[in-house]
């Protein structure tokens, strides 16, 4: 069992989601380890794209903060080898087909193994593009990690079955962002999955609060989180680590008691 | 797995989140059947020829031809269209298909408005809802142009992400697709994105070069030597080409934005200056820096002021059956005004790319040879940016 599977073992997983460099790669850091040191399972890492066509304004807004101050591909890959002195978790990438393109997939899946990340989320590539990335994420031992939408229908057991690392179910139609109500029929899709796969599965788009992250955790084998921290990181800046800590822990508490 | 048909060479594809593949294989299935449906193809060229006034004149530019002194000049008067463009080519047959397929709403991205004012024509003789993205620069450099679709009845987003022009249109038409799929059709306006779009935006311009080939051969009794034509993302241009593809005698060239120049960071000029990359639903040559971010590119040029270039372009460049040049933003003015003076026609500044190239080009060809430059749309809209670009301010 990889490192992935494993932290959906014994809880269900609570899994934030943090855009490397906004507002920049030090707060970054600290923030990631603040997500680690309060009970995340996994911890998504966002490479910032120019041109994030899956997310909505709170994360394309992080992007280009990012960007603009200075983030690069080479900086992500710099902070995550200094984090693996301190936290073991797993840790995710997610960002955009043209990020692992340009920078060479053998290069970049080689510093992937360097810096001990264990998958890798591509919204812009779908089942019928994986095998772009699939062969040196296999090489490298990096989960390509799939997406699932509300209008996947009979496409989900195809791409259940080839799952690495989790299935990551979209919760609604849309871009990335707060939604006050998720109406999708999460359990009729978590039953396709599991009926095709042991993969886990974990719910991400509009969750933002507790209650949401405990009831998409109990359809499910997990919950995402992006935007809400994204939120609390725009709005604290460089003192978002200790609000971020604050936040990830009363979601992993909703999340493991479910 | 990703299947061949999707690709042109090693350009295509379907890079598009999860939510949108059902949509673009329900899109696939639909234009696979209606192609071939007698029913459909009469309906689309009842209003090609009632409605958007095909075929399109090929007007042998005389005045142009005797004072460059070499080659013969066509002009494949796409200008001459319902609403001024190329673009009611697709648009037409694109509403005429999301209507079979029950779609009651259209989504549309636009750089200069051409495409846009198309999408809203297209909705409102159809009676179908329209939605147009454009980039909040675009807006203003194009005022005429949003009001335009607004009196057709459309609304008109002005999008503020990123760089506020054309990439950033497509973006944001490729999320709002995303949220709201069952009643809605992305009418996308060229030879780009995901598998199935560049190829059933290339079928629908084809009819640019099979009316070019039909008229060339009655008026000269042979096919031309070089077809020009602009190339943002590439429709009017892969249009032009289509039919010429397999006449390996017919030189094909495609002109690009070169902005202030392709040594320059504001630029559009993709071939020149891209790479090859993955972006809105394709795997292509864009303009991006060394860590992938797409470039922030410029031309004076809304239309052509985009960081890619459609899959089939990029092929045809790989394979060298087209080759492309890169025409700067000086060299496109002088040819607005060029032609203006020279035939009484305003091309399109997007339009003049083209002609730029032809002044270069046909000096040096003998007086027996011959070029057909696609003038893809008129320079109404232009007038008021290109006074601005001379330093004269003018109010639309």
């Amino acid at each position: 069992m990889n490192r992935i599977q494993a932290a959906f073992q014994n809880n269900k997983a609570f899994i934030p989601f943090i855009t490397a460099g906004d507002p920049d790669i030090e707060t970054s850091e600290k923030i990631i380890k603040a997500a680690a040191d309060n009970s995340a399972d996994i911890i998504e890492i966002g490479i910032p794209f120019s041109d994030p066509t899956a997310e909505g304004p709170v994360i394309q807004g992080a992007n280009l903060r990012a960007l603009q101050n200075g983030i690069t591909t080479d900086k992500v890959f710099e902070m995550v080898k200094r984090l693996r002195e301190s936290i073991s978790i797993p840790l995710v990438f997610m960002t955009y087909a043209n990020v692992v393109y340009s920078y060479g997939k053998e290069r970049f899946m080689e510093r992937c193994k360097e810096a001990s990340i264990d998958g890798l989320i591509l919204p812009d590539v779908p089942y019928e593009e994986r095998e772009e990335f699939a062969a040196c994420c296999e090489d490298a031992d990096v989960a390509l990690i799939p997406l699932v939408a509300p209008t996947s229908n009979d496409r989900i057991a195809m791409i259940a079955k080839e799952a690495k690392g989790f299935v990551y179910i979209v919760s609604s139609l849309g871009v990335t962002g707060v939604r006050s109500n998720i109406s999708t029929d999460i359990e009729a899709i978590v039953k396709i999955i599991r009926e095709n796969t042991t993969v886990p599965c974990a719910v991400g788009f509009g969750i933002s609060t507790p209650d949401q992250a405990a009831g998409m955790a109990a359809k499910s084998d997990g919950a995402i989180v992006g935007s809400a921290i994204i939120k609390i990181m725009a709005e604290q800046g460089k003192d978002a680590p200790e609000h971020v800590a604050a936040f990830v822990k009363e979601m992993s508490q909703a999340v493991h008691t479910v | 797995m990703a299947k061949a048909a999707h690709y042109f060479g090693k350009h295509g594809g379907q890079f598009i989140p999860e939510t949108l593949m059902n949509a673009v294989i329900e899109l696939e299935a639909a234009y696979e059947k209606y192609k071939k449906d007698p029913e459909f193809i009469r309906e689309l060229e009842d209003l090609l020829q009632n409605y958007a006034n095909r075929p399109s004149l090929l007007y042998y530019a005389e005045n142009m031809t005797k004072d460059l002194g070499g080659a013969k000049i066509y002009l494949k008067r796409e200008d001459l269209n319902h609403t001024g463009a190329h673009k009611i080519n697709n648009v037409l047959g694109q509403a005429l298909l999301a209507k079979k397929m029950g779609k009651t709403r259209l989504i549309a991205e636009t750089g200069a408005g051409q495409h846009g004012v198309a999408a809203a024509t297209a909705a409102a003789l159809l009676k179908m809802e329209c939605v147009v993205f454009m980039g909040e620069e675009d807006t203003k450099r194009q005022a005429l142009n949003v009001y335009r679709m607004k009196l057709l009845g459309t609304k008109v987003v002005p999008v503020t992400s990123g760089t506020k022009t054309l990439k950033d249109a497509v973006s944001e038409a490729m999320r709002e697709w995303t949220s709201r799929i069952s009643d809605t059709h992305y009418l996308l306006g060229s030879c780009m994105g995901p598998y199935p779009f560049p190829t059933i935006v290339r079928d629908f311009q084809a009819v640019i070069s099979k009316e070019t080939k039909e008229q060339m051969l009655a008026v000269e009794g042979r096919l031309p030597d070089y077809v020009l034509a602009c190339v943002g993302g590439g429709s009017n241009a892969i249009g032009s080409f289509y039919n010429f593809i397999e006449d390996k005698e017919v030189n094909l060239i495609g002109c690009e934005a070169a902005g202030r120049g392709i040594d320059t960071k504001e630029t559009a000029a993709t071939i020149a200056t891209g790479k090859m990359g993955i972006f809105h639903g394709m795997k292509s040559y864009f303009c991006q820096d060394e860590y992938g971010q797409i470039a922030p590119v410029y031309s004076v040029s809304g239309g052509l002021d985009y960081p890619g270039i459609g899959p089939e372009h990029a092929n045809l460049y790989d394979i060298g059956r087209a080759q492309y040049v890169a025409i700067t933003d000086d060299e496109a003015v002088e040819a607005f005004e060029y032609l203006s003076k020279m035939e009484g026609i305003i091309p399109a500044i997007e339009s003049a790319h083209a002609i730029a190239h032809a002044m270069k080009l046909a000096p040096t060809l003998s007086k027996d040879k011959i070029i057909v430059v696609t003038l893809s749309g008129r320079g109404d809209k232009d007038v008021a940016a290109i006074a601005r670009y001379k330093g004269e301010e003018i109010y639309e």
